[in-house]
């Protein structure tokens, strides 16, 4: 209780846009706003198309009600600041990371090997340092899974320099 | 009831999903919710049926399978099992696990199979009153199901209002379902088909959960030595049986109730038992009752969470909004119409269910002491391959790469949104309601001639309409009430 309440009055003690409640306010409604531009430029039905409403008319309702809840939760955040949550360690950074890799060398180079290497990555960035267990995760895992898929489940994965040595 | 089962592949299907489910409860992080997205992918190499008895049995033993963790290691393997940390653990350290372990599975064998009959009895009476439901009448309905988010979990509810929302406004993406025209599309081909449920499901509750764990490495598990599973005594039956058939009372009806779920049914199942103890003193230091009371409620609620999933097409915890995800993707629309239709499959849903509350009680009792060693399996192990499967089986639905980046995108923002204190769940329950809310609403203006007043002519959309009001005042009001 006592950490929840020095929290709290660390968050108070900053600057109101270093806030988390701003940060995250500022991010939702600046989004919801540039949808909610997008949707002026949806194609607009012919009255005699037109059956109760315009297809804009839906999202457009959503993303101010979406708006004006987050202006509610950031007057209210004023009152009641949000407690700040733990300084994130190095290994959720590097775990981030490891998507970024794999969405790059997925589309790039092979689906497999992109699994492979983030596995391999998150693992070891996450304390495994035994050779076994490092190859358990980065190698047998995914061409069992490979297997699983591609025989038993019948799915093509995409091409890429390794999945193409065992379709062709 | 348990005709439809009685095929060897369907009882196969069973058993693996009661095993599976175990496996998941056990594990801190995963869970029913967790596991079953994970498992949507596969289900469609089944027939509709096998996907969903796999399904609703993964739920109901991976609603037991936390009580494991939560008596041995004091961490909830579910959010479910939270309220019986309180008791079980202490329990444990005095020596005690297997006394603690055995009434957990009883009562919660009993919890789930009186929730079964309940829903046996009361899905097909809600669905004849569905009958009477027009576009309107679904359209407040569906709202109805929306606001009761806002009472999900401890977060703020308007923080659950706006994942809400914003779950129905991922549904707009696409082509208009009424005119084609495009929405939120930007010119990508890939986007014009809509958002797929699985990507979003699998992110949202698993990729985010990788994150977390991503920064929970330091934890430190303290494991109580169980040396075997102990049916619980005379005593103990004589002190808990009236605990017992009022969690499993109170259970079913939390679980009923749009978006409540089992987290909300134990809490107020272990606060019931207290209240009418005769030693509300040992709870919180290894009470018997309390165990009792925490782990009928959450199982009870499973059963109770199906009633207006298969009726109405509302799902009653995030886990049923997996598994009404499950029926959405393999072409099943649940809703009065289905038991009309095909009464079979209901009563193999329902049958399923029975049956996996007694597998898990077997399983339960003979095998915790092996469910307990899973936990002992390193998060840097697991996670990696958990990732594997989620990717594969994502990427598996549609072939496309696509909804690996979709899923990677939901994961990453599910993570923060669970960080600022949102809840995902009402982003899936959005997402699934989004099409049934925007679609009742347009074709109710259709037929109201676009007089938005006519709802207020319609009784039962009106009621819905007042319970909304309720659903939402409810929850600023008990905020209020704590803070005094």
């Amino acid at each position: 209780m006592n950490n929840v309440r020095k929290q709290k009055r660390a968050n108070k003690s900053l600057p109101f846009f270093f806030k988390d409640e701003f940060k995250v306010s500022f991010i939702i409604v600046f989004i919801s706003i540039i949808l909610l531009i997008s949707t002026f430029s949806f194609d607009i039905v012919p009255p005699i198309l037109n059956r109760g409403i315009q297809p804009a008319t839906f999202p457009k309702a959503l993303l101010i009600l979406i708006i004006s809840l987050t202006l509610i939760i950031y007057y209210l955040s004023i009152k009641n600041p949000w407690k700040i949550g733990k300084k994130l360690p190095k290994t959720f950074f590097l775990t981030l990371l490891s998507f970024l890799i794999f969405v790059i060398i997925s589309k790039t180079l092979d689906f497999f090997l992109a699994i492979s290497v983030l596995s391999i990555f998150v693992s070891y960035n996450w304390g495994e340092r035994r050779i076994f267990y490092l190859l358990l995760v980065s190698i047998f895992f995914p061409i069992l899974v490979f297997i699983f898929f591609e025989t038993i489940l019948g799915l093509r994965f995409p091409p890429g320099i390794i999945t193409n040595l065992y379709y062709y | 009831m348990l005709t439809p089962l009685f095929s060897s592949k369907l009882l196969i299907v069973l058993l693996f999903g009661t095993l599976f489910g175990l496996i998941l409860g056990v594990l801190p992080g995963l869970g029913p919710t967790t596991g079953g997205a994970l498992i949507l992918p596969f289900t469609m190499t089944l027939d509709p049926l096998s996907a969903i008895v796999l399904l609703t049995s993964i739920y109901c033993a991976g609603t037991y399978g936390g009580a494991i963790t939560a008596v041995l290691i004091n961490t909830p393997g579910t959010p479910a099992a939270a309220a019986t940390c309180l008791d079980g653990y202490p329990l444990a350290q005095k020596g005690e696990a297997g006394r603690a372990l055995g009434m957990a599975t009883v009562s919660s064998t009993v919890g789930g199979i009186f929730s079964v009959i309940i829903l046996v009895f009361f899905a097909p009476l809600l669905a004849k009153l569905a009958y009477e439901f027009g576009q309107p009448e679904y359209f407040a309905l569906a709202i109805f199901g929306l606001t009761m988010l806002s009472s999900i979990g401890e977060g703020s509810p308007i923080k659950n209002l706006i994942a809400g929302a914003f779950g129905i406004l991922i549904s707009t993406i696409g082509k208009d379902f009424m005119t084609s025209i495009d929405r939120f599309t930007y010119g990508i081909n890939e986007l014009s088909v809509g958002i797929g449920f699985i990507p979003v499901v699998v992110g949202l509750f698993a990729i985010s959960e990788m994150l977390t764990q991503s920064t929970l490495l330091d934890q430190v598990f303290k494991r109580v030595a169980l040396k075997a599973v102990k049916l619980p005594t005379k005593d103990d039956y004589k002190k808990t049986w009236k605990t017992i058939l009022r969690s499993s009372g109170i259970g079913s009806f939390i679980g009923v109730l749009p978006a409540e779920g089992g987290t909300v049914a134990s809490l107020i199942g272990y606060s019931e038992a207290k209240r009418f103890s005769k030693n509300p003193e040992e709870f919180g230091k290894g009470s018997i009752e309390g165990i009792a009371g925490a782990e009928a409620a959450n199982n009870a609620a499973t059963g109770g969470a199906m009633v207006p999933t298969l009726a109405l097409g509302i799902p009653g915890s995030a886990t049923t909004a997996v598994i009404l995800t499950g029926l959405i993707i393999h072409g099943v629309r649940p809703g009065p119409d289905l038991f009309r239709e095909q009464p079979d499959f209901l009563y193999g849903i329902f049958g399923a269910m029975l049956i996996a509350n007694v597998l898990f009680f077997i399983f339960g009792f003979f095998g915790a002491k092996i469910f307990a060693r899973i936990t002992l399996v390193p998060n840097k192990i697991l996670w990696p391959m958990i990732f594997a499967v989620s990717v594969c089986g994502t990427y598996s639905l549609s072939q496309s790469i696509i909804d690996v980046w979709i899923m990677l995108f939901f994961g990453v923002l599910g993570f923060f949104m669970r960080r600022f204190g949102f809840s995902v769940v009402p982003v899936i329950i959005g997402l699934i309601l989004g099409e049934l809310v925007e679609g009742t609403l347009r074709q109710s203006l259709v037929i109201f001639d676009g007089n938005w007043l006519m709802f207020l002519t319609r009784p039962i959309a009106l009621t819905f309409f007042i319970l909304s009001l309720i659903a939402l005042a409810f929850p600023l009001l008990r905020s209020k009430k704590q803070k005094k």
